[in-house]
Formats: C-alpha cells, sequence, structure tokens
C-alpha cells in the first residue's frame, strides 16, 4: 500500500525493533475498545429503557458507567497510546526499546492487570468515587510502578536514541507520560481504611470540600489535555505524515503547538466548576485559559490538516488516511465546542445536560477512537508483515459506518442537551418553574435512541475491523476493486 | 532582605516569566537561520529503518 514511501529499504544497521511488544498491544485495544464500546451502549440503551439495568447491583448504569468510560479511555485509549509510543519512539530514535522485552512485557501485563482490577472493582462497587480516578489506593499504587517503568522504557529509548534531534511526536508522547504521572499522584493521596480496622477496598482521600473538587478536576481537565490530546497528538504527529508519505505542513508549528498547548492547558480545569463553592476568580482563571487553548488546538488542527497540501487527491483512494483526517478534523470540532462551553454564560445552561456528553464524544469517538483506528489499520499490515489490509473497502465501510455513528451521537446530545438545559430553566408567569424533572426526562427520550442507535453503528463498525484485522494477521487478501479510482466502463 | 524583597516582586510576576520563556521559544522557532534544520527533522520519519521493516528479525 505504501510502497512508494520516501525512504525505501531497511539498511543493514536497522536496529532490531521489538515489534511482538506492540502487536500485543494492539490486540489488546481492539479487544478492550470492543468490550467498551458494547459496555458504552449498553447503558445508552439503559437510560433509554431503563428495565435493562436487570434489576441487579453489578449491572446498574452507576456501576457500569465508570467501567464503561475505564474500558474506552484507559483501556483502549491506553493501550493503544502505549503501543503506538514505543513503536513510534523505537524508529524516530533508530534504535531498540530500552529495557528489552522485559520491561516491555512488564509495562503491557502491568498494565492489563491494573485494568482487570480496576474493572472487576467497579462491578462489585469499589470505587473511590472520583470521575476517570475511580480505581481504590491499591489499584492506584500498582499502577503508579507501571507507569514509572513506562516513564523509565520511553525516556531510556530517546536517550539512548541515534537521531540528533527528538522528532516532535516524542515530546507529545513524554509531555503525556510526565503529566498523567503527576496528576495521578497529586489526585489521589488516600487513607487506606484497613489502618484504622476498616476494609481493604475502602479509602479515604485527603483532600477535602472545594479543594478535593478542584485536585479533582485539575486532574480531570488534564487528564483530557495530556492523555486524550497531547498522547493523541503524538500519534497524529506520526501516523498522518507517514500515511500521506509527506513532512508534517510545518515543524515550527509543531514546536509552537506544543509548548503552547503545554503552558496552557493546566490552568483549565476550573471551567468544570462554574457556579459552584470555587472561588470566582479561579472559574474567571480556568475559563480565560480554556478560551486561550483555541489558538494551539486550531494550530495544531492545521497543522495536522495542511500536512495533506496537495496530496487531497489521497483520500479518495486511502481510507486508512480518511480516519486520520478525519479525526484530526473532530479534533478541530471539539476544541472549538470546548471552549465555548468554558465560557460562564454558555455552561450556565450546557452545564449538567447531555451537551456535556455530546460534546465529550464527539472528541472521544470523533477524535481519539478515529485516529487510533487510523493507527490500528497502519500498524497492522507492518507489524505482521503483510503486504497489505485483507479489505480496503472494508475500510471505507467501516470510516462511514462509524462516522454516521458519530454524527448521530453527537447532534441527537445537542439536541437533547440544550433542550434539557432550556426546560430546567423556564419559570412561569408566576415565578414557578415550567416543567417537573421527569417532564425533562420524558423529553429526552428519542433523543436517547437515537444516540444508542449512533453507538450501535459505532460497535458495528468496530467489529467489521476486527474481522479484516483478523484476516490480514492470517495474510488473506480480499479479491476486490481498488477503492476511489474511477475505473472508464470500457476498462472494466 | 533587599535580594529577598527582589524575589517577592519577581515571583508576583511569574506570568510575565512564563510568557517571556515561550516567546523566547516561538523566536527560536521562528527565526530564518532556524528554517533548514527544522524543515530536516520533520524528515526524521522517513529515514531508513523507519518504515515499519524490523531488519529481518521479528522478536518480542
Amino acid at each position: 500500500m505504501t510502497s512508494a514511501s520516501l525512504a525505501s529499504s531497511a539498511s543493514t544497521d536497522t536496529p532490531n525493533y521489538h515489534d511482538d511488544l506492540i502487536k500485543k498491544f494492539v490486540i489488546a485495544a481492539m479487544f478492550w475498545g470492543i468490550a467498551g464500546f458494547l459496555a458504552g451502549d449498553f447503558i445508552a440503551w439503559q437510560l433509554a429503557f431503563p428495565v435493562l439495568n436487570l434489576d441487579l447491583e453489578w449491572t446498574t448504569f452507576g456501576r457500569l458507567r465508570p467501567l464503561h468510560t475505564s474500558a474506552v479511555i484507559f483501556a483502549f485509549g491506553g493501550n493503544i497510546l502505549i503501543g503506538s509510543s514505543l513503536y513510534i519512539v523505537q524508529r524516530t530514535s533508530r534504535v531498540s526499546l530500552f529495557g528489552g522485552a522485559f520491561l516491555g512485557n512488564f509495562i503491557f501485563w502491568g498494565y492489563q492487570l491494573f485494568i482487570v482490577l480496576a474493572a472487576t472493582g467497579y462491578l462489585l462497587g469499589i470505587t473511590q468515587g472520583k470521575e476517570y480516578a475511580e480505581p481504590e489506593w491499591y489499584v492506584d499504587l500498582w499502577i503508579t510502578i507501571v507507569w514509572v517503568v513506562y516513564l523509565l522504557v520511553f525516556a531510556g529509548t530517546v536517550m539512548t536514541r541515534k537521531e540528533s534531534h527528538i522528532y516532535v511526536a516524542n515530546w507529545f508522547l513524554l509531555a503525556f507520560i510526565i503529566t498523567i504521572a503527576m496528576l495521578h499522584l497529586g489526585n489521589n493521596p488516600a487513607v487506606p481504611a484497613i489502618f484504622f480496622g476498616g476494609e481493604f477496598t475502602k479509602s479515604y482521600i485527603v483532600w477535602s470540600g472545594v479543594q478535593d473538587a478542584m485536585t479533582q478536576w485539575w486532574y480531570g481537565h488534564n487528564a483530557v489535555g495530556f492523555f486524550l490530546t497531547a498522547g493523541f497528538l503524538g500519534m497524529m504527529y506520526y501516523f498522518v505524515p507517514k500515511q500521506a508519505e509527506r513532512p508534517v505542513y510545518s515543524y515550527r508549528l509543531s514546536v509552537i503547538h506544543f509548548w503552547a498547548l503545554t503552558f496552557l492547558y493546566i490552568w483549565a480545569g476550573p471551567h468544570h466548576l462554574h457556579y459552584t463553592a470555587l472561588p470566582d476568580w479561579v472559574q474567571t482563571l480556568g475559563m480565560t485559559f480554556s478560551v486561550m487553548l483555541w489558538m494551539p488546538s486550531w494550530g495544531g488542527m492545521i497543522n495536522g490538516v495542511m500536512t495533506l497540501g496537495g496530496a487531497w487527491h489521497k483520500l479518495r483512494t486511502d481510507p486508512v488516511l480518511r480516519f486520520l483526517v478525519a479525526s484530526v478534523g473532530f479534533y478541530g470540532m471539539s476544541t472549538f465546542e470546548g471552549p465555548l462551553m468554558s465560557i460562564k454564560a454558555v455552561n450556565s445552561l450546557s452545564h449538567y445536560t447531555d451537551w456535556t456528553i455530546g460534546h465529550v464524544h464527539s472528541g472521544a469517538l470523533g477524535w481519539n477512537a478515529l485516529i487510533s483506528f487510523g493507527a490500528i489499520y497502519y500498524l497492522v499490515p507492518k507489524l505482521w508483515n503483510r503486504e497489505r489490509l485483507y479489505s480496503l473497502r472494508m475500510v471505507g465501510m467501516h470510516f462511514w459506518i462509524a462516522t454516521i455513528g458519530i454524527v448521530l451521537y453527537i447532534t441527537s446530545m445537542w439536541v437533547s442537551g440544550i433542550m434539557q438545559g432550556l426546560m430546567w430553566r423556564t419559570y412561569d408567569s408566576l415565578g414557578f418553574l415550567q416543567y417537573s424533572f421527569i417532564e425533562t426526562v420524558e423529553a429526552m427520550h428519542p433523543y436517547y435512541i437515537i444516540r444508542a442507535t449512533g453507538g450501535l453503528l459505532f460497535v458495528l463498525g468496530a467489529l467489521l475491523m476486527a474481522y479484516n484485522l483478523w484476516k490480514t494477521a492470517k495474510g488473506e487478501i480480499r479479491d476486490e476493486a481498488p477503492i476511489g479510482l474511477d475505473v472508464p466502463a470500457s476498462a472494466r | 532582605m533587599e535580594l529577598m524583597s527582589i524575589v517577592e516582586v519577581a515571583r508576583q510576576v511569574w506570568v510575565v516569566w512564563l510568557m517571556l520563556i515561550f516567546l523566547g521559544i516561538v523566536f527560536w522557532a521562528m527565526r530564518p537561520s532556524n528554517k533548514s534544520r527544522f524543515e530536516d527533522d520533520a524528515m526524521i520519519i522517513f529515514k531508513n529503518g523507519n518504515n515499519g521493516e524490523n531488519g529481518g528479525h521479528a522478536h518480542g
């Protein structure tokens, strides 16, 4: 597929890259991804039809929701992030992985153990109740060890590199690894109850009150900023130029993009706490920095999209590139919407409504998942030493199924969320609230069905992808007409 | 004592120092004499051994 690359044959001094390790991460990402999408779509149907909670404590929305978020963010996103980062850092450093297969496998299995411990805990009701940081103290300690080894392996590979310059993707990936470590340690100091005769699975966070809320959203928003943004931007700066077979539009812009993002993101957290007990000036600070984030976000988006400058025709014939470029488009869209929603006046309408859920999914499905799919479609033929993917037409189908699913999801949540917010704030002529809470729930019902249908499409797309990758790994190639090429009738 | 009072003032305008560092980075990135090195850096991903091949060895 990419036979006409700018640099071709392997030279004799090519280091031995640890690709079996990357394969494991790719397989794990697909497995957890489908599990996480299924869990998400199941709870979407639960919201439309509450009987689906099955009257069992383990399958209630409250327990399955953190299972869904953790599965898609940390299990699907985490595996593809760690896997692709170790792929990228070896190749851009032109050196084999620091710590070798042993430390690499420790990261892989250690990370899977973290996922299993966290996920089973949620189903059993073991949680510290902090959003996106639900795992209890012993799981927190375990992931800390795994993460430090990951930092060691990544930084060690960069430090032993044979390339004088550190390619920009690695800057983003290193910022992701370091910042997530800092956030995790800052947000999770807790006193286990067992030290005082309590249960093993219970702990109490040392922060309290509004300080706890601020620490939580300092963590929460920077998890968005450095896990879901910086990490995936690292992927963008490698996979988009590679798949387009041309260097990034402006390397200088990528340098400025990196530092602007790093300087600004860390301050944006307070926008999750508008109109709460948090001091007004902190709310305004968070809002201001969120609005300023427009600039680096769009700088990065332009850099990614313009990499295709002069090669737009490739989008017609290369559905993998379509995934990568569409993801950058969704990144631009959701990073436009985010700062808008952080403005206090807008937030007073949007907060606590489905609009937030729609926004999160335009980023998570549109940006994170689509770029991950693109990266996986890029990686699998290379890792398994196959000439090309089993079926490019299936990739094209997956693209449209997933994109229609995302559009259904986002648009239904816009309508539902804005309607919900407006109904909450409507007063009658006597100053009483016009609508009871249950009336807002009833009004949202059709949109919940549309959303769950969109989610179902997204799951189906992922299943098609898994089938395509399975066939690719087996070395099969589907007999099909090439896509996007306008073949004249006479030549058919 | 003198030094401490300077430190105190300097601390209060921390945002200015961060801004100066950032502007320095922008200057460094946009400097015309650095143009060609950044263009070379962008090509790192297309060098030998960067295309997925594994030197003929498969291992983990």
